[in-house]
């Protein structure tokens, strides 16, 4: 069974960004990138399920500029076994997102898609369903576990109040959620290996997708700023605080 | 043209989230209809009916929506959407799973989590953690929203009387099937609503400490218990106590903070409280940036004594 992941390229989890002054953006001129959280949970339960003798194959796919090829790697050197990079310049929305990935499908006939819940960028939380929607294929969105049996996924998801779990028939996509495992650290033999490794280059064209954004962006802007209030010297002060300025006890 | 407001309900009632969400609808201009789809969720519709500012309600009762599978919501969704300028649903989980799938078969674009409404087509919403606000403009015919909704007041959940009309069900299509579900039964408030929230940090250094601590004080404020995605990873609490980017994103009136040190992705999700307290021993947590009343304390003294004060 082949397993597709898709990775995106995003800032860095640590990078706190800063608003460009004329307002057309955040500023990603020499900030760290690297590849989206959830997608690294995806990844390493793609490589899981093969080391458990479950897939045979695991594909990672990344949509975007051609640094993207660095995320690819990164994927590969967790354990996937090879890479497809869609390559393009154009600000990719997440419609246009899962329309290469639904023609990667068409491809690959994976058998399971693993996506990350969401993107930390633009905090989007819509590619899986998306992609799903487009192959006609069931989906398990914000997966903690999973099993694969007969043709099925048994899918945890977490949902308010606690924990749901599905059936679904495969071909399936499934969204990864922060307790499905925690993502190992590649190994410096990885790392070389994963260079080695297959890695296809295509274009959006190739594939026959449009990938012309559908929202405009006007502008960006800083949220407005709390500021610090005061520090308060012990409990009762803070309780005669709470109870007789703020009143909100 | 008319608006379509999906609501979230168990059948029974309709969830607070709703109401948020028909309130930013109503900023739209047009009737807004809600969409109840269920099965045996009669009550549920009852419910709809009486929301302020509901000009419809449109209920589909059929066994394939007992468990609202996206799969089968969308389809039913899918269908409907033709007569309507908008469609919106909370960005809750729920919202959030279903929604993106209505878009992806009408081919259009969604708008996620909108925290404000410009004009009909053109919105504000957060990315980056809430690190920036991004005003996007749809040029799709229909537009597809999910809405946060900390940014937008309930409507009144009672003293209308709307039309309640059936709608027939969709084909059900078979590929997804319930197992089961563990829904923790508390007597507190959910997070999403509660007017208070004690929340807890990596601080606290267990999860039994959590409880000893935390569930205190919010039964003595009658609170919702939120956590940090620390405290989640540590597992202390399960991952719906988590408050932030990729959790839950809440506006209380008052969000108690208890060994949390402040990460972004943290603040993304309570920032919009209207007050905010510190307890952490750290005086340079980054927290307290962000706290209207902080206590720097070792919060094992701290926490009993609120709980004995307050």
């Amino acid at each position: 069974m082949k397993i597709l992941v898709p990775v995106k390229r995003v800032v860095d989890y640590n990078v706190k960004v800063r608003v460009k002054a004329d307002g057309s953006g955040v500023d990603l001129a020499n900030v760290k990138m690297s590849m989206n959280p959830f997608d690294e949970i995806s990844v390493e339960e793609a490589v899981r399920l093969k080391e458990a003798g479950v897939a045979t194959e695991v594909v990672a796919v990344s949509c975007g500029v051609g640094a993207c090829q660095e995320t690819l790697r990164a994927a590969m050197a967790i354990g996937a076994d090879r890479g497809i990079l869609v390559e393009t310049d154009v600000e990719l929305q997440p419609l246009a997102v899962a329309k290469l990935l639904k023609a990667v499908c068409d491809k690959e006939q994976p058998q399971l898609v693993i996506c990350g819940k969401q993107a930390i960028d633009d905090d989007a939380n819509q590619t899986g369903q998306m992609l799903a929607a487009l192959a006609g294929w069931p989906q398990a969105t914000f997966a903690s576990k999973v099993t694969l049996a007969d043709g099925k996924a048994a899918v945890t998801r977490e949902i308010d109040g606690g924990l749901e779990t599905l059936s679904v028939k495969l071909p399936a996509v499934m969204t990864t959620d922060l307790r499905l495992n925690e993502p190992r650290y590649a190994t410096l033999p990885n790392i070389m290996k994963a260079k080695k490794k297959p890695l296809d280059t295509v274009k959006p064209a190739d594939l026959g997708v449009d990938v012309a954004p559908r929202l405009a962006t006007l502008k960006v802007a800083e949220p407005p700023k709390r500021s610090a209030g005061e520090r308060v010297a012990d409990v009762a002060q803070l309780i005669d605080k709470l109870k007789n300025v703020a009143k909100v006890i | 043209m008319a608006i379509l407001v999906i609501a979230e309900h168990d059948n029974q009632s309709i969830k607070a989230a709703t109401l948020n969400t028909v309130s930013a609808a109503a900023k739209l201009g047009g009737d807004v209809h809600v969409l109840v789809a269920g099965a045996g969720c009669a009550a549920a519709a009852e419910a709809a009916a009486k929301v302020a500012g509901v000009a419809k309600v449109r209920v589909c009762d059929a066994p394939q929506y007992e468990a609202q599978t996206a799969e089968n919501v969308a389809e039913l969704v899918k269908g409907l959407a033709g007569g309507y300028s908008h469609v919106l649903a909370p960005a809750t989980p729920a919202g959030k799973n279903m929604l993106p799938r209505v878009a992806a078969l009408l081919d259009v674009a969604q708008i996620s989590d909108i925290v404000a409404v410009e004009s009909a087509d053109t919105f504000v919403r957060p990315i980056y953690a809430g690190n920036a606000l991004a005003t996007v403009k749809s040029a799709d015919a229909i537009k597809l929203i999910t809405v946060r909704t900390t940014a937008f007041d309930a409507a009144e959940a009672g003293g209308n009387a709307a039309p309640v009309e059936a709608v027939a069900a969709a084909a059900d299509l078979g590929v997804t099937a319930l197992v089961g579900r563990e829904i923790v039964k508390s007597a507190r408030p959910e997070l999403g609503a509660a007017k208070v929230i004690v929340s807890g940090g990596r601080g606290l250094g267990s999860g039994d400490n959590y409880h000893k601590l935390l569930e205190p004080l919010a039964d003595k404020l009658g609170a919702a218990l939120g956590a940090s995605r620390a405290a989640v990873d540590a597992g202390y609490v399960p991952n719906d106590y988590q408050v932030g980017q990729t959790g839950k994103i809440v506006a209380p009136q008052l969000y108690i903070a208890v060994g949390i040190s402040g990460a972004i992705q943290h603040l993304a999700g309570m920032k919009d409280s209207k007050v905010i307290v510190a307890i952490n021993k750290d005086p340079e947590a980054p927290i307290f940036q962000v706290a209207d009343y902080g206590l720097v304390a070792d919060l094992f003294d701290a926490v009993p004594a609120l709980v004995a004060a307050a």
